[in-house]
């Protein structure tokens, strides 16, 4: 579809509206450097101290924030420990023995055959299964946030239809601030460039919308689990 | 359901509040839900302060260079394979959203939480043309099942106690089985969600609001606790997102730190559940996310805004700090002030858009005690901009006439010294006089509004200033 | 008391309208803590801060008040108001009423910079950190929102009230929230404004004080007159009368004890 033409003449109209307002006529050089410049330096601003730790602290935060957003965690040494706590993670809830994920290379390539029992389907969600498992791009330790991108390789629907969301996060991924996960995504996606769909997730789902009380798995998981897998290497914080 | 315009009627609807029990059941808890909360999670934050003058800035900074990020915002979501409507006002944001459902062939839309929608009165809109608008955030969804309007920007349905949840969801979800039990909240939450699912996974469009755009990608922002949001925008074949002109941030780190501050000011916690940056449609190899992406950029009088003395406004966030601060807001509730934005944002927001003279009484509806102003994560000074309005209700001469003449004969006296000394001496004396049995008057004239609900001290008789100056001309003629 | 310096500095007193015409009493209180702090008391003929009429929107009447205020005090070292609420209307509000005039910024700033609300004053400027008074009963303090949001008083009066002898301090829950007084709002709202004083009343009444202070006669006569209302027998007074020793005239809405002796017998005070 495209713009039909009363939207480009309400265009207009808006965008004199705002130019008359600000006494400007859109062409000062002066301004627009200054947008230019603000875009391509994208300054910081004010970062939290409790975001900028070392290493060990850092995940030691990540972890403790994670928790204090009702999501709950386990720390496996490596990513081969992944097949065997997600089965772990369905049985201690009784759920049936069946997980759906992503096509992600970091995910398709886990020893899944050391858990016979459990089927492992790949692909977008229809609503129908009870638990579906992501590979964060990143974590954040700040708020205790995981990052998730949209793709083949992680479909977003994963992130919301399941009861039960299941996030691998490699510590080495792990950041203490949301700036440096901006500044890895301008690295993989180049500048100015976002994947369809940037989703930080920071527990479950919950609404307090009947008198204040607040309630988890609204609409979306009713429980995110954490798999936290290997540590970060020394000095990368 | 839309709502219609009531501000005029702010006092009546005031009094129908105060006299509504459940509703002053529920705004009791308000204070104490929220107040809390930011309190706690602002003092966890030592750069908490810092991050309100930061995100103040980069407001006042975007909307210093509002056109060149507008264009900016476009150029990039239109790179990303998305579409950006401009709309001068509602009539012209309504067609442009028909429009887009129409040629989609829609029966039924999703709709995450969205304010502009609301301004917009766009369910009707839909509703008129046979498509059937689908409320999604429970809040939302409670009021639309109930034809009312929200009662808050952020908890539309904070006006509501789980009784009255109880017997809207027996009422529209006939098709369940009537001894099914719903007494508690956790029941309620189920139903809606069983209940939602349903039409989240059936709908042909999903429309949400934005809390922020960011020029740098051209990305639209969602923040949600409950994820609907999410899915509203990634199940349906196309998401249309409504925002308004001042929802522009020049990039993701500013956006960033506008985002430390709202949901720790808003709910007080670190951060929402769901913040969604969505950018263009569905990729090409991409497995699930709408075909079609939408932003509609509204402006509706904001641009009017920037102009003069109600700039400042242009800043917010939607945190809904103010109102839960507000003591008029406890004790009246959201649905008192008439329109869709209620307490003191709205009370400066509301007549920018309706006018002053449908919305004067709002920002005379203060008592000025600044504690909104004190939380206001962007800092925007709200008992001043109140004061403005006042200002050019007065200069346009729609100040009520009692309180006109009242100011008038006051101002006389005040602006004559030689005059306000004796004949204020003259008129304590008389009151004094008057008083000095109880110390005090259950009826006094000209105070009614004082009387029929306090009892009026008496002066205690005689001026400070007549007794000073006896005072030191017996010290004078003493020495 | 203690001060920082023992140099008598002069000081305009401005006692606000309300004081003025109804409650001379909290003027004197006044005048004697700052003289006990050192301070050379003048009382220039003066009106009012010109508030009403600011935030009624009348801009021209707050801009005639403001000149005539100006020119009534600018020549004290200090003006001080036993208000928090005229205190931070001159000082915050009154350069707002001049942006743009050159001729008069300066000379506003420089005045603005030398306006105290009273118990501040005597806590930050002359350094005074107890009083010599006595007042037997408990006490709650209201903070009121002008002074407390817009000059920071909060710590001030809870000092200077902790070393008043007898005197013991009970907070009460929400003490920072606004009484619902708003000026003009209360009688152009008045369900809005009960609503509000309500709820206070009913904190005041949780905390078990026998007395309620504030630092805003405006503020205490509309928490007064609720109280009186609601026919409690808590006395409400202005801080100042408490910590300047003069705590036994009658408390807002009280009568003199002669007359009470006519009307409503020993209503409300204790002996
Ligand atoms: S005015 Fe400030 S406090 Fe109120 S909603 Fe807007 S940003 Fe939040």
């Amino acid at each position: 579809m495209t713009s039909s033409s009363s939207d480009h003449s309400s265009r207009d109209v808006v965008f004199a509206s705002v130019r008359r307002a600000l006494g400007v006529n859109g062409a000062e050089a002066p301004r627009r450097q200054a947008v230019a410049d603000r875009i391509a330096g994208h300054p910081e601003g004010v970062i939290p101290a409790r975001a900028q730790l070392p290493a060990d602290e850092q995940i030691a935060l990540f972890k403790a924030m994670v928790e204090a957003a009702a999501a709950t965690l386990v720390h496996l040494p490596d990513a081969a420990a992944v097949p065997g706590a997600v089965a772990a993670y369905l049985r201690a809830r009784n759920l049936p023995m069946s997980i759906l994920r992503g096509a992600d290379p970091r995910l398709a390539g886990l020893p899944w055959q050391d858990e016979p029992a459990l089927d492992v389907w790949i692909g977008p969600s229809d609503g129908r299964q009870l638990a579906g498992l992501s590979h964060a791009f990143a974590g954040i330790a700040e708020s205790g946030t995981v990052v998730m991108l949209s793709g083949p390789d992680n479909p977003s629907t994963l992130n919301l239809l399941p009861d039960h969301h299941l996030v691998v996060v490699d510590a080495r991924d792990v950041t203490g601030t949301y700036e440096e996960v901006w500044t890895r995504i301008r690295a993989a996606y180049g500048p100015g460039t976002l994947p369809r769909t940037v989703n930080w997730i920071t527990g479950p789902s919950r609404s307090a919308d009947i008198e204040q009380t607040l309630l988890l798995g609204a609409h979306g998981p009713r429980s995110l689990h954490v798999l936290l897998v290997g540590e970060m290497p020394a000095g990368e914080a | 359901m839309s709502v219609h315009i009531t501000s005029p009627d702010f006092k009546a609807n005031a009094r129908k509040a105060l006299a509504d029990a459940p509703l002053q059941q529920a705004l009791a808890k308000v204070g104490p839900g929220f107040i809390g909360k930011r309190a706690a999670a602002a003092d966890k934050l030592p750069e908490f302060k810092a991050l309100r003058d930061s995100a103040r800035d980069i407001k006042n900074h975007t909307l210093a260079h509002l056109d060149l990020y507008l264009e900016r915002f476009e150029t990039k979501a239109r790179a990303a394979g998305g579409h950006v409507h401009f709309a001068v006002d509602a009539a012209q944001a309504r067609d442009i959203v028909l429009d887009i459902c129409r040629q989609l062939g829609a029966k039924t839309v999703t709709k995450g939480k969205s304010m502009i929608s609301e301004e917009i009165a766009l369910n009707d809109h839909l509703e008129a043309n046979g498509i059937e608008p689908v409320e999604t955030d429970l809040g939302e969804y409670l009021i639309q099942i109930r034809g009312e309007g929200p009662s808050h920007i952020i908890a539309p349905a904070i006006h509501l106690n789980k009784e009255q949840v109880e017997a809207d969801f027996r009422r529209v979800h006939a098709d369940l089985p009537p001894e099914r039990n719903l007494s508690e909240p956790t029941a309620l939450l189920a139903e809606a969600r069983g209940k939602l699912r349903e039409r989240f996974l059936a709908a042909d469009v999903g429309i949400t609001g934005a809390n922020f755009l960011v020029a740098e990608t051209g990305t639209s922002i969602i923040v949600t606790n409950e994820g609907n949001g999410d899915l509203t925008q990634t199940l349906p074949k196309a998401h249309i997102v409504l925002a308004s002109l001042e929802k522009l941030v020049p990039t993701l780190e500013d956006v960033s730190q506008l985002l430390r501050v709202l949901a720790r000011s808003a709910t007080g916690q670190e951060m929402s559940v769901y913040t969604t940056f969505s950018t263009g449609p569905r990729r090409a190899d991409d497995l699930d996310g709408p075909g079609e992406y939408h932003v509609v950029i509204l402006d509706n009088g904001r641009s009017g805004m920037l102009a003069g003395q109600f700039r400042e406004m242009l800043r917010c966030i939607r945190c809904g700090a103010c109102m839960n601060h507000c003591p008029v807001y406890h004790a009246v509730g959201g649905h008192a002030y008439g329109w869709v934005y209620p307490g003191p944002m709205g009370a400066v927001l509301t007549p920018s858009l309706i006018g002053i003279e449908k919305g004067r009484n709002l920002p005379n509806a203060s008592t000025f005690c600044g504690r909104c102003e004190q939380v206001c994560p962007v800092r925007i000074p709200l008992p001043k901009l109140m004061r403005n309005w006042r200002e050019k209700e007065f200069e346009r001469h729609l100040t009520p006439a009692t309180q006109r003449y009242g100011l008038a004969f006051w101002a006389f006296f005040a602006r004559r010294g030689w005059l306000y000394r004796p004949a204020t001496r003259a008129a304590m004396a008389v009151l004094a006089l008057a008083g000095k049995a109880r110390g005090r008057f259950s009826k006094l004239p000209l105070a009614g509004g004082w009387t029929q609900y306090r009892e009026f001290p008496a002066p205690e008789g005689g001026t400070f200033q007549a007794q000073w100056a006896a005072r030191t001309s017996a010290q004078k003629s003493a020495r | 008391m203690s001060m920082r310096e023992q140099s008598p500095v002069s000081v305009g007193l401005f006692v606000t309208c309300l004081v003025d015409t109804m409650r001379p009493s909290v003027g004197f209180a006044a005048v004697r803590l700052l003289e006990a702090a050192g301070c050379a008391v003048s009382v220039p003929r003066q009106t009012c801060c010109g508030q009403p009429a600011f935030n009624s929107g009348d801009r021209a009447t707050t801009r005639a008040l403001a000149e005539q205020m100006i020119t009534a005090f600018e020549t004290f070292d200090y003006v001080v108001a036993p208000s928090g609420s005229c205190a931070g209307m001159i000082k915050t509000h009154y350069p707002e009423l001049f942006v743009g005039e050159p001729d008069w910024m300066p000379r506003v700033e420089r005045f603005c910079a030398k306006v105290f609300e009273l118990v501040s004053f005597l806590a930050d400027v002359r350094g005074v950190t107890h009083v010599a008074a006595a007042y037997e009963g408990t006490v709650t303090y209201h903070d009121s929102c002008s002074g407390l949001r817009e000059l920071g008083i909060q710590a001030q009066p809870r000092q200077l009230l902790a070393s008043v002898a007898g005197l013991t301090l009970a907070e009460m829950p929400d003490s920072d929230v606004c009484c619902g007084f708003g000026g003009t709002f209360c009688v152009k709202y008045p369900d809005v404004s009960n609503a509000i004083v309500e709820k206070k009343a009913a904190n005041i009444v949780a905390s078990g004080a026998d007395t309620l202070l504030a630092g805003d006669l405006g503020c205490l006569m509309n928490m007064a007159g609720k109280l009186q209302r609601e026919g409690r027998s808590i006395r409400v007074r202005h801080v100042a009368e408490v910590l300047a020793g003069i705590g036994d005239t009658p408390p807002i809405g009280q009568p003199r004890p002669s007359a009470a002796g006519l009307g409503e017998a020993g209503q409300g005070r204790k002996p």
